[in-house]
């Protein structure tokens, strides 16, 4: 166990080594004192960013407002996007009437609706969790609408053969049969809803900061060592939605989910 | 239409509307407390004869008569919903049809214990073997007590052993329940040992190419295999499938 606890955790610290040791060579060796702030040195990062109580402050707030913009996405586009694939399942022409909305929705670049978004929501933080919604509600509908239509056909013979209502083929069959692959979808969208609230935040700019008002701040007062702390939070979010998800997803079907069946 | 008759194939075929013709003028009987078996090659629509007479799948010749609505149906996996326990699973079928839950209760209690799972009732079908499974899939089609028992190569995933086992558990359960049984098998010795009759068919389209009636008196024992008549009947039916290959 601990052998392979080893053999999970030590590759990667090794590599953060490797980099840190990168991130002194280039900031002492390759950049003059002046242009040093392009890369300051990472134990500047660290002491500047988490050791000084009001910066320390400032993130972590951010990062809370953030998490917060960032949840209520996914929870939105989970609730509409389950719903639409729930619709999409019901009938082959109710799937191909919607498919193609879904997959406009997913290709078309946030910044082309930026505009539209602003006038019908303002610029606060209604508009970034839109952003959210937007972004990571792809994923959830096609991960959903797969779970719901791979149902062993002879299941669904058994279901016909006792006369089971539409509803209760659902609610008896596919849903419960969907939660894995709801789950997949999910994890992807806890991700992309990190992106989408931190992204949001450049264009709709008021309430409270979050991430990215900050990072933009920090670039603009050329705060790197502040800069790369933001950054670091950014990433922690991105990882603990992932990993949270994901936890879920295993607990509730841990019982009864065989991998690969 | 005569008496007993649980359901009749009147010249009944299958073409698919691709154009597909799966089987082609069936016809037979079946009358309570019989156990008929159906062996052929793989692909002659043996399956697509069970969805026939379950109506999933009607004819689009000739005339499959029914006389019961209640159909148990088994397949060749264990079908079952794998977030549910074994209790849960077996009483789906109960569940559906709208029984209140204490007679749910009551029939999936007298079903797990015909099939020997007493123990494994809060088991998901993760934690079973193969051969739990499908004992699972047969107690929950025995919730409802149907007259017409539909197996669509039940046993023909699971090893040797345990497919010995669940033919004498089948055995019993026919014996005491008395239900009508359409089997399909690519086991001869399965066929023969458990069928009162045997049906042949042809490659497709399938046709009925034999008709081997199996007289041994049930119950019948393990010991039957072997029995001189037991092999000549096999050779019988095993001859009779090599002839459709002719
Ligand atoms: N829905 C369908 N549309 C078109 N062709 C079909 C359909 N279902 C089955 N068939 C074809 O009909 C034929 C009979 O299929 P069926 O599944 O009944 O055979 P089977 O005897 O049960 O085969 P196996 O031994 O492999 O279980 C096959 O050639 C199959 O490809
Ligand atoms: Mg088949």
């Amino acid at each position: 166990m601990s052998r392979r606890l080893a053999r999970v955790v030590l590759p990667p610290l090794v590599a953060l080594g490797l980099f840190v040791g990168l991130a002194y060579l280039v900031s002492y060796v390759f950049l003059s004192p002046s242009r040093r702030f392009l890369l300051p040195p990472p134990h500047d990062v660290v002491a500047h960013s988490f050791f000084r109580g009001a910066n320390l402050h400032e993130q972590l707030n951010a990062t809370w407002d953030t998490a917060k913009v960032s949840i209520a996405g996914i929870v939105i586009a989970f609730v509409i996007g389950a719903t639409i694939a729930i619709v999409m399942s019901q009938a082959k022409w109710i799937e191909r009437a919607l498919y193609p909305y879904a997959v406009i929705v997913q290709v078309t670049p946030i910044l082309a609706i930026v505009p539209l978004i602003a006038l019908w929501f303002g610029y606060n933080f209604t508009a970034r969790v839109v952003v959210c919604v937007l972004i990571s509600i792809f994923p959830i509908i096609t991960n959903t609408l797969f779970g719901l239509l791979r149902v062993d056909p002879n299941l669904h013979d058994l279901f016909t053969l006792h006369r089971a209502s539409r509803f209760e083929r659902l609610v008896k069959l596919q849903l419960p049969h969907a939660i894995p692959d709801i789950f997949v979808g999910l994890r992807i969208a806890a991700g992309l809803s990190v992106i989408g609230a931190i992204v949001g935040e450049f264009f709709f700019r008021q309430g409270t900061p979050g991430l990215g008002r900050l990072l933009d701040q920090y670039r603009a007062f050329l705060e790197t060592d502040l800069l790369m702390g933001a950054l670091f939070w950014a990433c922690f979010l991105g990882i603990v939605s992932f990993a949270a998800v994901g936890f879920v997803g295993r607990r509730l079907t841990r019982n009864w989910y065989e991998e690969g069946r | 239409m005569t008496a007993g008759e649980v359901i009749a194939f009147r010249s009944a075929g299958k073409v698919f509307p691709d154009g597909t013709e799966a089987v082609r003028d069936i016809s037979f009987e079946l009358r309570a407390g019989e156990f008929l078996s159906i062996v052929g090659p793989s692909g002659c629509g043996k399956s697509t004869l069970l969805r026939m007479a379950s109506g999933l799948g009607p004819a689009t010749s000739g005339e499959v008569a029914r006389k019961v609505e209640n159909i148990g149906s088994v397949f060749q996996d264990a079908t079952l919903l794998p977030w549910r326990t074994v209790r849960q699973n077996v009483e789906l079928l109960a569940e559906l049809e709208g029984a209140a839950p204490t007679e749910r209760a009551r029939l999936a209690t007298e079903a797990i214990r015909l099939v020997g799972l007493d123990g494994f009732e809060s088991h998901h079908p993760k934690a079973l073997s193969g051969g739990m499974r499908m004992r699972t899939s047969v107690a929950r089609a025995l919730t409802m007590k149907p007259p017409l028992f539909l197996l669509d190569e039940p046993f023909g995933a699971l090893d040797e052993i345990t497919r010995g086992t669940l033919n004498e558990e089948l055995m019993r359960l026919f014996v005491s329940e008395r239900f009508a049984a359409i089997f399909i098998t690519h086991s001869i010795a399965e066929a023969v040992y458990l069928s009162s009759r045997v049906l042949v068919l042809s490659p497709r389209p399938g046709r009925i190419v034999a008709e081997i009636e199996i007289p041994f008196a049930y119950p019948r024992s393990p010991e039957l295999r072997f029995d001189p008549e037991f092999a000549r009947l096999s050779s019988e039916v095993s001859h009779a499938l090599r002839e459709t290959y002719a």
